[in-house]
Parts: C-alpha cells; sequence; structure tokens
C-alpha cells in the first residue's frame, strides 16, 4: 500500500481553524473550500475533526459532513463529538467513511469494540492524543488535550487494537501547530505496538520532516498548519517522499 | 449523468444503467437482496435485457457462484467464481487491505482514458477468484497478484471503490456511463 498525504481540517463555530498545542485558535474558511481544493490536489484522505463537539457536550454536525463528502471523491474521516453507535451510523449515512475516535473511547472502551463489529475494523480510527509530561513520560489526554487520563499509552495502543480499532492516529499535543517536525520517538513507540497503520500527526512545517517520520513507522501523514501557512503542496511532500523510494499515489 | 438510488427495485426498470454498490458483509448483503425483491428485478434488467451493470467493491463479490465469508453462501452467480479470504494469499499482511493500489489494467473499455499506473482505493478483507481468466479485467498485489475487477458481456465490477479514487474512478464511472453494454 502507498504512503498516504492527509490534511486534516479542524472545525470550530463551523469554520476551519489552525491550532498551536491544541489551543490558540485562528479562524482560516468554510470547510467545504478546503475540502475541494484538497480533492483536486489529490491528496489521499481527509480528516474532518470538530474540535467543538465533545467540550459543548454534542454529537457530530451531520450537514456539514454532508456537504464535505460531496467535494470529497476519496475516503472522508470524521471526528469530534462521536459518543455511540447511533452517531457513527448517522455519519456513515452522511457520508463518511470512517470514525475516528478519542475521549468517548477512553471514557468507554468497548464503543470500539462496538462499532468495529458493527461497521468493519476499516472505519475506525482511533486517536491518541499525547503530551510529554516533566519527567519526559509520554501521558494521554483526553477532551481535546484539555484533560490528563491514568491512561499508560503503550497499553492503550495495545487494548485499542486488540478491541478492533482497524488505524492510529498518533498526535503529539507538544508539536501541534509549532511546524518544527513530527515527534520521532512517539511515532517509532507506537509504530513498535501496533499491527494497525498509524496515522502521525503534529509538527509537520517543511519539506524534511516527512521521510524521517515514514521511516519512524508512519504509513500516514497527517498535516494542516503546513498547507495553510506555506506554499507547501500534497504533491511535493509526495515527490520528496518518492524521491527517497517510499510508494506514494501521484495522480 | 443522471443518477438515483433505488428504493424500490420496480425503480430499476426505468434505469439506462443498473450499479450495485456495497459495503458489510456477504450473507446479510445477499438475503437482503432476496428479500427486497432485488434478485428477480436483476436478473430482469441484466440477464435478460441486458443493461450495463456495475458492481462496486460487496457489489462485485455477489456476483460470484459463492462465498466463503463468515460461512459458505450463493451468491447472484452472474460471473463464475468464488469470494475467498484474502488471508490466503499472504500471511503477513495486514487484513482489511486498506488504501491506495496500482492496478494493471486488462481491459480497455473500462480503463479508456485512465492512466497507466493509477492507483485505485481499496477497503477489503475478501476477493474474488473467477473461473474463467478471461473475465479478469484488472488485477492488483496482496503478497501476489489477484484479479481486483472484471469483466463479462453487460457485467462490470471492481472490488475498489471508484466513487473514492478521485480522477480515475471518475473517469471509470464515464466509461461506465457512455458504455452501452455490448462486449465488441
Amino acid at each position: 500500500m502507498k504512503v498516504r498525504v492527509i490534511p486534516i481540517i479542524l472545525l470550530r463555530n463551523f469554520g476551519v481553524v489552525k491550532t498551536v498545542e491544541f489551543s490558540v485558535y485562528r479562524p482560516l474558511g468554510v470547510a467545504t473550500n478546503f475540502a475541494r481544493v484538497y480533492n483536486s490536489r489529490g491528496v489521499d484522505e481527509l480528516i474532518v475533526l470538530d474540535i467543538d463537539a465533545t467540550q459543548e457536550n454534542r454529537g457530530p454536525d451531520l450537514e456539514y459532513v454532508r456537504d464535505i463528502s460531496e467535494e470529497c471523491f476519496m475516503p472522508l474521516t470524521v471526528g469530534g463529538g462521536i459518543r455511540n453507535l447511533a452517531d457513527v451510523t448517522s455519519l456513515i449515512q452522511n457520508g463518511a467513511d470512517k470514525i475516528t475516535i478519542n475521549t468517548h473511547a477512553l471514557e468507554k472502551p468497548s464503543l470500539i469494540d462496538e462499532i468495529a463489529r458493527s461497521f468493519g475494523s476499516q472505519c475506525v480510527v482511533l486517536s491518541i492524543d499525547v503530551k510529554k509530561d516533566e519527567q519526559g513520560e509520554y501521558k494521554v489526554f483526553s477532551h481535546g488535550g484539555k484533560v490528563p487520563t491514568q491512561k499508560n499509552l503503550i497499553d492503550w495502543i495495545r487494548e485499542v487494537q486488540s478491541r478492533g480499532a482497524g488505524e492510529i492516529l498518533i498526535n503529539s499535543i507538544d508539536r501541534d501547530g509549532k511546524m518544527a517536525g513530527y515527534d520521532l520517538e512517539l511515532i517509532n513507540l507506537t509504530a513498535s505496538q501496533s499491527k494497525v497503520p498509524i496515522i502521525c500527526c503534529g509538527g509537520a512545517g517543511n519539506l524534511e520532516h516527512f521521510v524521517p517520520a515514514v521511516s519512524a513507522g508512519a504509513n500516514a501523514i497527517a498535516c494542516s498548519s503546513i498547507f495553510h501557512y506555506t506554499q507547501t503542496t500534497p504533491l511535493a511532500i509526495k515527490e520528496t517522499l518518492h524521491r527517497s523510494g517510499i510508494p506514494v499515489r501521484i495522480q | 449523468m443522471d443518477a438515483q438510488i433505488c428504493q424500490d427495485p420496480q425503480q430499476l426498470y426505468q434505469a439506462s444503467h443498473v450499479v450495485l454498490p456495497g459495503v458489510g458483509a456477504f450473507e446479510v448483503a445477499i438475503n437482503n437482496l432476496k428479500k427486497g425483491g432485488w434478485v428477480e428485478a436483476l436478473n430482469d434488467n441484466v440477464l435478460v435485457q441486458k443493461k450495463p451493470l456495475l458492481g462496486i467493491c460487496l457489489g462485485l463479490q455477489l456476483l460470484a457462484n459463492k462465498s466463503y465469508e463468515n460461512g459458505v453462501f450463493e451468491g447472484l452467480g452472474y460471473v463464475p467464481g468464488e469470494v475467498r479470504p484474502l488471508r490466503e494469499l499472504s500471511f503477513d499482511l495486514p487484513v482489511p487491505n486498506v488504501g491506495w493500489a496500482e492496478v494493471s489494467f486488462l481491459n480497455q473499455r473500462m480503463f479508456s482514458q485512465i492512466q497507466a499506473g493509477s492507483c485505485f482505493y481499496f477497503v477489503h478483507s475478501f476477493y474474488f477468484k473467477p473461473t474463467n481468466p478471461d473475465n479478469i479485467a484488472g488485477t492488483s498485489f496482496f503478497g501476489e497478484k489477484f484479479c481486483c475487477s472484471i469483466v463479462k458481456d453487460n457485467i462490470w465490477a471492481t472490488q475498489f471503490h471508484p466513487e473514492k479514487s478521485q480522477k480515475a474512478g471518475l473517469a471509470l464511472f464515464k466509461n461506465f456511463a457512455m458504455w452501452n453494454g455490448s462486449s465488441t
């Protein structure tokens, strides 16, 4: 399989925003426009996260997902506020191909089993938000990086797979929005514990950041700020990977 | 082209082309087709009236004689062959097989105007093994070569998802829409 390049669209108040360390929001525009542009640029998938949903204790906005999916002739992963199987069912009916869960999986891990049983593992992307503490230990956070949990990272990576997660989206809160490179140690650690594909996220800022992430074990590269704040295109990222002998899709 | 999602098998009689998509498990899908009266309508439109049919993903697998997904189940039998686990082809590669992979084209009309070496998007744990190699329209790799699209008379089908494969996928849809179902 080809290594995938996946932009992440963060939604807040129905607009696209950029974050740094999971806060400091900057409004950027309308999501459907972003979806259309990414589709025309041949990105391999799209992830859309509603970063307010869980904190506002509401489910995902279905109409919005349907609008985006109509622009999107590629796999679409949707996350944010997914609480139960009913939320997943309505997202899929409105055009999502996969869903990603985080907080509600931490609170009720059997939700992973339920979704995998009903829709298949390929539909379940488990998102894990990680931050280093003062001792340099990785800690798992919930609620959009706001609430520390007692989960041990390695145990959690193993558990989500045994429950049926089909992919792991590993996010570095420390690196988010800094554009200073991925947390390679975190990618490496996750890859060493994972039999399912890993999507790495957090820190991409220039073309030199991608090959090391794949070498560290990422099967897919997710990024956001680099597309908003630099001239870097998905194609340029793929060409860089291709030159290093990494298989990518160039259409 | 004007496309409609059919809620009732009778709607198939108004269509010029038929698409049979599908995600999920074989047993549930074939039972739903039987219960809803879809099998008779499909037989009439595809086998008798010879309308062009495009099966996608599970919609391809349903065309087989039988499937070994969670048991043994009879399919529509439009294209001779069996649906078998991908695990047979590779012990090491992860299943489901998810992502973008290159497809080798063996049917000119299906892949007309699509660049050689184009990738398509796959999500599957089983694959279609046709009895007759002449029915193979395209191949991909999962440890070894496997059939990922088929052609027989007025029937086309793909294991991959054209609707998720951007330019290459939309071109395939266009080829299907412009096809009258003849094999010459």
